[in-house]
């Protein structure tokens, strides 16, 4: 149990002109839940890759034996053969294939004796059958992937991981886009699969549940391993964790502020909306919100509770159908059926998916930064193309955004940077009430933080903000108030005073049941 | 622990001086990628023109090389909007042939006067092209689809409309387009001043803009490329560009069709580079969701690109008829195809958001000197055919494997 199955030694990694690993250490015992953490752009991803073989052997240094045999991986295939397999945090899956075709998707079931290339449909289910029993997914083989919630997705990759006979899983960031719930079946599973003997590497930004299941913590900071502690004695607190990767002791998570809350400004009345395609399904039941001058209000909720949704559609109709209720600004109604009628009103939405929704990735820091406001920096239709550098660079100093240039190229920013791309572009658009969507998915605990400041001081200059989180301690951090959601409708409100975790989850449930 | 000393102290010591070299290096790589494409145009017309023993760059023949290409590069200007947007147009060729028809019944069958009859036609693109963004835009067809019908539908249009003849002549001020060279005022024999003075006046007048544009960059701080390469990229240009009109000038002076050419050209980089419509497309091409929750109206922007490129088919298809005098069942065939091949030899992407309009122009003259340049030494038309398919090939491999080290 506590022999080690993989040792790597001295690992380092150079890109050009970026050291990305240098000198990284990392021992895990067989049997155990190592947590693997550290800031966004320490290394952990490039670890992993040099691991799986992404970055093959001569391209590194160092050494690493797994299972006391010296490792020189050549491609991903290899390493999947010693047992070695990740997932990644975009899931690698099919969507319009079956739970089952996907599991054996490139070492299919053969029919003994028959033409080779045939697959044995009744082995693959069957298999499928007893794989999805040992994740505890109580879906039919059959099922189509894309039909599946990401939760779910997730369970089928962790069965399709089985299915080959893993010995050593590594999975990066498996609950960032889980909720609570969800995240603790993923949770119960792993601590399932280590009792029976599997090998589990977790690459995580949420501190809480990695103090609760991981036997070893390590932690690298800029390329280096800084330290690794044992979790077995007993949880290792979350402050503990966060010093070793910020290299100082963060006192306050969440910036301190007096708000200043003054009249309401925006007023949402009976709000309702229908899903996109089956008209008949209501998805927001008759909300009422109201913004008041200076005030951060926060949305709580499980995922699929209609948050998103409910944004969305305030913002320009971007979802739904069937619209009805009211939005009103300083007691009068107002046109947002557009989305550039919703921000001509002083509505700006950041959306969860930066990736998917909120940036052009191929273009500059300069572009995205514009674009929703490109009649600021040109004239009769024409960009000035100093003024956009200018603004451009504006921001980026405001939002300290970690780069070359406003004319790098941000897909290849880490994920806070682009997520302050995404926020400069929307200040720039001067917002007076600005709905932000899981602002910090998948941050580092350094550019979170940084966040929060942004948030605090944009409502103290007199904005709504109105945050939607996943995470309960980020609203309960950051909000005056804060609605819970559930099934498309507000059942409780609670003063930040007065509102705890319990609170919340109670009234979640209480709905619920 | 030997092992480690030994490694980081020659990383440590190498770096700075990496470092020190590398803002040249980085300059010269990023100047040879932004002109590689209009290098390897240099590059193949001075390799035509030694196999040729100087053909390519006689007057004459340079004259043909514009008015060939000519309908080529209209086209690939809104050929080019589409593909950024995300799209593709399919039916390009085929428009153009079928508005050269409708051309040849006003004008030789009715007997209009050729600028209703070109206005006429040019409103008929644009109504073909808003008929086929519609379906693109607004109920969200696959424009590969909507076009692809649209090649058979004004193919068949074209014939229909000829009764399978063909029909010509044209009048004469009509064939001017194509066929018309600038009036020189000075009255030259052997060289056309007025020609020349236009062409040196372009020059002066983009060296003036280029100065201003750098001027302004660095008012607001932007990082600017050292005077050095600034100036001796735009005498470069000028120099070339003098003694081309001058070589234009030596024969019939500058084409009309070449002016109308420029003039888009100059534009179409304009709207592209400089404006907020500009700027929109390239974010629809580039993540149609995040444009619209921008603010954008991507259906619109979609659309409007397909009206252009209507209208700009429509154009082409007038200069051709006007260059053979007559329009054919056949004018159009497979055009679009160049018109496509010249937008990604140019550096389009296939997936949209990313290309240039200069880049699509230089694509189309690389296929246009390369047909040209063939036809002298006399390759037949099916390994003409094999060289452009490699040569497109070629460009866009070595286009994607740049972005991808």
């Amino acid at each position: 149990m506590n022999d080690p199955i993989l040792e790597m030694r001295g690992i380092g990694k150079a890109f050009p002109g970026v050291r990305a690993l240098d000198d990284v250490n990392l021992v895990v015992r067989e049997g155990e839940i190592h947590a693997l953490v550290g800031e966004n752009g320490a290394g952990k991803s490039t670890l992993m890759k040099v691991l799986s073989g992404v970055y093959p052997h001569p391209d590194y240094e160092g050494r690493i034996v797994f299972r006391g045999r010296e490792c020189r991986f050549g491609g991903i295939a290899d390493s999947e053969r010693e047992g070695i397999i990740i997932i990644h945090q975009e899931l690698a899956l099919v969507p319009l294939l079956s739970i089952a075709e996907n599991i054996f998707l490139g070492h299919e079931q053969r029919r003994a004796g028959a033409l080779p290339g045939v697959i044995d449909w009744h082995a693959t289910h069957a298999r499928t059958e007893a794989l999805l029993r040992k994740v505890g997914l109580a879906q039919s083989p059959a099922t189509r992937v894309t039909d599946l919630g990401v939760g779910q997705q997730q369970l089928v990759e962790i069965a399709k991981a089985l299915a080959k006979e893993v010995r050593l899983l590594i999975l990066d960031e498996p609950t960032a886009s889980l909720n609570e719930t969800d995240s603790d079946a993923l949770l119960a599973l792993l601590l399932d699969l280590k009792a029976h003997g599997i090998t589990c590497i977790l690459i995580s930004h949420k501190l809480g549940e990695i103090a609760r299941v991981a036997d070893s913590i390590t932690v690298l900071r800029d390329g280096r391993t800084v330290e690794t502690l044992d979790g077995r004695a007993g949880p290792v607190s979350e402050d503990r964790i966060i010093r070793g990767m910020v290299g100082r002791e963060m006192a306050d998570r969440y910036p301190r502020r007096t708000p200043k809350i003054g009249e309401a400004v925006f007023e949402v009345r009976d709000w309702r909306v229908s899903h996109p395609v089956h008209a008949g399904r209501e998805v927001v039941h008759g909300v009422n919100l109201t913004l008041h001058r200076g005030e951060i209000v926060g949305i709580a909720g499980l995922m699929g509770a209609g948050r998103t949704e409910l944004a969305m559609s305030l913002f320009g109709r971007s979802y739904g159908q069937r619209f009805s209720g009211r939005v009103l600004k300083h007691g009068r109604e107002i046109d947002v059926s557009t989305v550039e009628r919703a921000v001509a009103q002083g509505i700006a939405y950041v959306t969860e998916d930066r990736k998917g929704l909120g940036l052009v990735l191929e273009q500059s820091i300069a572009f995205n930064t514009t674009l929703a406001n490109l009649p600021g920096v040109s004239r009769h239709g024409v960009i000035d193309a100093g003024r956009e550098h200018a603004v451009a660079t504006e921001y980026r100093r405001r939002l300290a955004t970690r780069c070359s240039g406003v004319d790098q190229v941000v897909v290849n920013l880490s994920g806070g940077n682009q997520q302050k791309v995404v926020l400069g572009k929307w200040l720039f658009a001067g917002p007076e009430w600005l709905i932000l969507d899981e602002p910090t998915r998948g941050i580092d605990v350094g550019a979170k933080f940084e966040i929060y400041q942004l948030v605090a001081q944009l409502a103290d200059e007199g904005r709504c903000i109105l945050v939607i989180s996943s995470e309960m301690p980020e609203l309960l951090g950051l909000c005056d108030r804060i609605h819970v959601m559930n099934e498309g409708a507000f059942v409780a409100e609670f003063a930040a005073a007065e509102a705890s975790q319990e609170k919340i989850m109670r009234a979640i449930v209480r709905q619920a049941a | 622990m030997n092992p480690t000393t030994t490694t980081t102290a020659p990383a440590a010591t190498a770096r700075p001086a990496a470092a020190a070299r590398r803002p040249g290096a980085a300059l010269l790589k990023s100047t040879l990628r932004e002109y590689g494409m209009l290098l390897s145009l240099v590059a193949i017309m001075l390799f035509f023109q030694a196999m040729t023993g100087g053909t390519l760059l006689q007057p004459l023949n340079l004259t043909n090389l514009v008015l060939q290409n000519s309908y080529i590069v209209i086209m690939a200007l809104g050929m080019l909007l589409v593909i950024v947007a995300g799209h593709i147009d399919l039916s390009v060729g085929s428009v153009c042939g079928f508005v050269g028809a409708l051309a040849a019944v006003l004008m030789v069958g009715h007997g209009w006067h050729f600028v209703p009859a070109t206005l006429v036609c040019l409103a008929v693109g644009g109504a073909i092209g808003a008929a086929q963004g519609v379906f693109v835009a607004h109920f969200r067809i696959p424009s590969f689809i909507v076009t692809l019908a649209g090649m058979l539908v004004f193919k068949g249009l074209a014939l229909a409309l000829l009764n399978g003849q063909s029909v010509g002549p044209f009048p004469e001020t009509f064939q001017k387009l194509s066929s018309g060279f600038i009036p020189d005022v000075f009255g030259g024999t052997d060289l056309r001043l007025t020609s020349l003075l236009m062409g040196v006046l372009v020059v002066l007048t983009m060296v003036v803009m280029a100065w201003r544009v750098r001027g302004n960059q660095q008012l607001h701080g932007m990082e600017t490329e050292p005077m050095v390469l600034f100036a001796s990229r735009n005498a470069v240009f000028a120099m070339i560009l003098v003694a081309l009109s001058w070589l234009l000038a030596t024969y019939k002076g500058l084409p009309n069709v070449l002016i109308i050419m420029f003039v888009l050209m100059v534009a179409y980089d304009f709207v592209t580079s400089r404006t907020t419509i500009g700027r929109r497309i390239y974010a629809l091409g580039g993540n149609e969701k995040a444009a619209r929750l921008s603010g954008i109206r991507t259906e619109r922007l979609a659309f409007y690109t397909f009206v252009n490129m209507g209208v700009l088919a429509a154009l082409a298809g007038l200069v051709f008829a006007a260059r053979l005098n007559t329009a054919t069942p056949k004018a159009g065939l497979g055009f679009e195809l160049d018109v496509i091949a010249a937008c990604f030899i140019g550096g389009a992407s296939a997936s949209g958001g990313v290309g240039k309009v200069m880049g699509a122009v230089i694509g189309a003259f690389v296929m246009g000197v390369m047909n040209n340049g063939m036809s002298i030494l006399g390759i037949g038309i099916d390994y003409q055919q094999v060289i452009k398919g490699l040569v497109l090939l070629a460009a866009v491999f070595v286009d994607v494997y740049q972005k991808n080290k």
